[in-house]
């Protein structure tokens, strides 16, 4: 990757997205010389097959009987190593600015920024954010007592903290947060449990020993506050409606995919919020920007990761005649040509 | 073929054709009448975006860990709650009636 002295990573395709589709359009690119880098919010690549299904076993993989996600994954990675992307991880895209050169400046959530001549936008379902529970004025407290994430346990320092969830996440920070904050509460809709038994038997144990308020078979349905969150309103199955005090309302409910920011970059989106694309070469409706995988669509279109890859694959040979309009581009075969990495 | 009874979340019943020799879920079947039901995950009880309330009394195959998994994340979840992609379209849910559960945030 080549960095200016502003620090900018400079690139000849930025693909925000790094899920399959995404990684395979770094090998297609890697054959016509053209570098890419990488945008994923994920803290790994791979997109929904590392974070959700990495054990599910894959059928429809030409060559590939059967083929784990994760696998999958890891031999893309292998298989484009040679033409040594860059990868942002763990950051969205979020903003999309046309440079008085031609090329787009995209910016992160973290502030990291990226110029290319082309974008591929192969984020599949989405960005995936935390799912936020249906309570009408979340969104006023988000910051101020409510957290979908645990950033920093220390920040709980003290504190009165309601966690609600069911899973391996809600309860191992519950389990940690219990020596941290001066007042726990985990509030769950069921009586069980689905995360690791051990850590069931340990949130179990701090209830019975009084360290923390065990709630099953309830959920939160309202938040009050003055500006700053200091009590929620929990729903019991059967004990009805009371109100708890808390500084901090943390709902870990894991994450849901969402279009996100690439909503709003002008692009022309179907109802279901999928990017129109032409399937000559897979280009969205403003120049330079291509959508490919599962967030596009067309008449016909299947979410495949089979059709991504050819999608990636004829996205490629348009970016390089957009790209590079004066040079002649012959296509070859790799059983003909091999694989020629590029220089690191 | 079978009768397949859906409430959508204005209160309005639609009666669906289903066949039973193809396999589909409950999902595909609202996807196919277009019916407001996303299926955004491609139905691995991933997404809970078709989450119904079974009103009827037929016996449904028991949900598996992976839907009980997603339930417990999902929100306006009740006793009655299934995901739709986990129910196979079989000759014995003729006349099976579901309601189709709020949608959350997106």
């Amino acid at each position: 990757m080549n960095t200016t002295a502003s620090n900018i990573i400079e690139t000849d395709i930025l693909i925000i997205g790094a899920g399959p589709v995404g990684l395979f359009a770094v090998f297609e690119a890697g054959l016509l010389k053209m570098r890419c880098h990488l945008v994923d919010i994920l803290p790994q690549p791979g997109g929904q097959l590392t974070e959700i299904y990495p054990k599910k076993p894959i059928y429809d993989i030409p060559g590939y009987p059967s083929v784990l996600a994760g696998d999958l994954v890891q031999n893309l990675l292998k298989q484009i190593e040679p033409f040594g992307p860059g990868f942002t991880l763990g950051e969205r895209a979020e903003t999309l600015e046309k440079q008085e050169d031609g090329r787009w400046l995209v910016t992160t959530h973290r502030g990291t920024k990226h110029l290319a001549p082309v974008i591929f936008i192969a984020g599949g379902l989405g960005s995936f954010e935390p799912r936020k529970p249906p309570i009408d004025n979340i969104a006023q407290f988000e910051d101020r007592g409510v957290e979908y994430f645990v950033r920093n346990p220390d920040f709980y320092q003290n504190k009165k903290v309601v966690i609600a969830g069911g899973g391996d996440s809600a309860l191992d920070w519950t389990i940690y947060l219990a020596d941290v904050a001066s007042d726990l509460t985990l509030i769950h809709r069921r009586t069980e449990f689905r995360g690791a038994l051990d850590s069931v038997e340990k949130v179990q144990h701090l209830a019975q020993s009084g360290k923390i308020r065990l709630i099953t078979n309830a959920q939160v349905t309202g938040l009050q506050g003055n500006g700053q969150l200091s009590g929620i309103t929990v729903l019991h199955d059967t004990e009805g409606e009371y109100q708890l005090p808390a500084d901090h309302f943390v709902p870990l409910f894991g994450l849901t995919p969402k279009l996100g920011p690439i909503g709003d970059w002008g692009l022309k989106v179907d109802k279901g919020n999928a990017i129109e694309v032409d399937t000559f070469d897979y280009a969205t409706n403003v120049p330079g920007i291509y959508a490919i995988g599962d967030i596009n669509t067309y008449p016909g279109k299947l979410k495949l990761i089979l059709c991504g890859f050819h999608e990636a694959t004829l996205a490629c040979q348009s970016a390089f005649k957009y790209v590079f309009p004066d040079k002649k581009l012959s296509f070859k075969y790799t059983t003909v040509t091999g694989i020629e990495g590029l220089p690191q | 073929m079978i009768k397949i009874i859906v409430t959508d979340r204005e209160n309005q019943v639609h009666e669906l054709d289903a066949p039973t020799d193809m396999n589909l879920n409950l999902m595909e079947l609202c996807k196919s009448y277009e019916l407001p039901v996303k299926g955004t995950c491609g139905g691995m009880a991933l997404c809970a975006s078709c989450h119904v309330y079974v009103l009827s009394n037929h016996q449904l195959s028991e949900p598996s860990d992976d839907e009980i998994a997603m339930l417990d994340s999902a929100f306006f979840v009740k006793g009655n709650s299934r995901l739709g992609c986990q129910i196979r379209l079989a000759d014995e849910l003729d006349g099976l009636s579901v309601q189709l559960a709020p949608e959350s945030e997106d």
